[in-house]
């Protein structure tokens, strides 16, 4: 399958990415782009690297070799905004929702009038104006995470990962997250990558699927989706997407 | 046409916590049967009191009303041909893959020799041989899970219940336990009761499918599913029923 030619600039530069832990290659020499406003989903086997991956991307771990490029001038947390969205729900069970969301902002020192926007568009967008005052300990798991969602989509970041965050939804309420997710990405236009493990999700969801291999992950093949959104996840050409990918990494 | 004994009966089952002021019903009025020999699942929303029902049916927990029939028989407190394998791993990190599944036959008082030749059948059939004296830290998710089936398998059950015991493994290493269990339940014939809130899992899975409404759950709908195995995920059919199930559940946002 081609890949086609995006036409927005270059957001996220990745140039020959590795990472070694001693002797161990866990990432081996990866490059690519991501251009402004796409959304990319990273597909891979189970182990195959995908969140020391994550990690590199975010500078958690330094990479060994090859460097992450924003705007074309190396990555730097003074200057860029990363957004991270984790696995686990990580909201501050401190703090009420619209604190939560208002989180990050507050540590960039953002004037209140501007805060206090973003706060009730994230809110608006997300249906959570009735829950703005509840603490994450009197909500669901489900919309403790879309708080999160909020949270990481409030900063407007240069790019915003997120490491398989419906991974314990059932298949209705992921359906309905990640239409949400859709809307919060276009209304905001925003830099996503977005890891899973769920083929289905990242057909359903990205633009461009990254599929990546066994350890030491490489880049395997980077796929278009060529299908207007909303998508049907019984049309035949999604399906024929679906098998491919899962062709292109099952163990099982 | 498979033959319909009813191994259980769940007959109206219902079930509220109280506390000095307050009281939350959870399951109102459940009622379904279990085939013997049948794979079923229960499949509702998250919270939705699946987990409440399954200690209920172990006897783990008591229900505030209804009955519980086992071989036509109403049975009250634990029932010894009933066996659990958890959401959580419940294994002892402090003994080893070995001593975790002969512990229920070591509480059994069964003799050392014996016990160790049941369980290293169990073992070998979840694919662990090789992994007797490993300590539970040392495996993976998906192993780790196997060796909470061995465990229950070992005490010789008649019914196996299992809540959601994939829920916390990834996607794919699912795909690979969801074959596995299939396996297992293919050479080792036994009633399973099975808990997902996956619907994708489910018609995988299932003999029938007993859907349940959001909490306070009810029965909402029993799908027999007459599809050949093994399923195919995205055959029309699949899809179809996939679709069908879901418009019929209740989202619990």
């Amino acid at each position: 399958m081609s890949e086609s030619i995006n036409q927005a600039p270059v957001k996220v530069a990745v140039r020959n990415l590795t990472k070694k832990f001693g002797d161990l290659l866990v990432l081996d020499n990866m490059t690519f782009d991501i251009h402004r406003n796409e959304f990319v989903c990273v597909v891979g086997p189970t182990g195959c690297g995908k969140t020391t991956f994550l990690n590199c991307l975010t500078r958690i771990h330094e990479p060994t070799e090859g460097d992450l490029y924003i705007d074309g001038v190396p990555a730097d947390p003074r200057k860029h905004n990363i957004s991270f969205v984790f696995q686990e729900p990580s909201a501050m069970p401190w703090l009420n929702v619209q604190d939560n969301i208002a989180y990050g902002l507050r540590i960039k020192r953002l004037p209140q009038a501007e805060i206090d926007r973003r706060v009730n568009q994230i809110l608006d967008l997300m249906g959570l104006q009735d829950s703005r005052r509840k603490y994450p300990g009197e909500l669901s798991v489900s919309a403790a995470q879309r708080v999160i969602i909020g949270r990481s989509f409030a900063m407007q970041p240069d790019l915003l990962l997120m490491d398989e965050p419906y991974g314990q939804m059932d298949v209705k309420m992921r359906f309905y997250l990640e239409d949400e997710v859709i809307r919060l990405w276009r209304e905001l236009k925003s830099t996503v990558v977005f890891i899973t493990h769920n083929i289905e999700e990242a057909v359903y969801l990205a633009q461009r699927v990254i599929i990546l291999s066994n350890k030491p992950a490489n880049i395997k093949e980077t796929l278009t989706i060529d299908l207007p959104h909303p998508r049907s996840v019984s049309d035949p050409r999604f399906i024929e997407y679906r098998n491919y990918i899962t062709d292109k990494i099952k163990w099982w | 046409m498979e033959q319909l004994t009813k191994k259980m009966e769940i007959i109206g089952v219902s079930k509220t916590f109280f506390n000095e002021k307050d009281y939350f019903t959870t399951l109102d009025s459940v009622t379904f049967d279990v085939h013997e020999g049948e794979f079923l699942v229960l499949l509702g929303p998250g919270r939705c009191g699946k987990t409440v029902l399954l200690n209920i049916i172990a006897g783990l927990v008591e229900k505030t009303s209804g009955s519980i029939l086992y071989d036509g028989h109403e049975i009250t407190g634990v029932n010894s041909e009933v066996a659990m394998v958890f959401q959580k791993m419940a294994l002892m990190p402090f003994k080893t893959v070995m001593e975790n599944v002969e512990l229920g036959l070591k509480f059994k008082h069964m003799p050392k020799a014996e016990r160790r030749k049941i369980c290293q059948r169990y073992i070998d059939l979840v694919g662990l041989q090789g992994f007797e004296k490993a300590y539970p830290s040392a495996l993976s998710g998906g192993m780790k899970q196997r060796v909470g089936i061995a465990r229950a398998y070992a005490n010789d059950p008649k019914v196996l219940i299992m809540d959601e015991p994939f829920g916390a493994l990834d996607a794919q290493t699912r795909y690979a336990m969801q074959n596995e269990i299939l396996r297992i339940w293919g050479e080792e014939k036994r009633t399973i009761v099975y808990v997902t809130n996956n619907i994708e899992e489910a018609i995988y899975l299932g003999s029938r499918i007993v859907l349940l409404s959001q909490c306070p759950a009810t029965v909402k709908a029993v799908y027999p599913i007459d599809l050949p195995r093994p399923r195919d995920m995205v055959s029309p059919e699949f899809m179809a029923l996939r679709t069908e199930i879901s418009n019929n559940t209740d989202l619990s946002i």
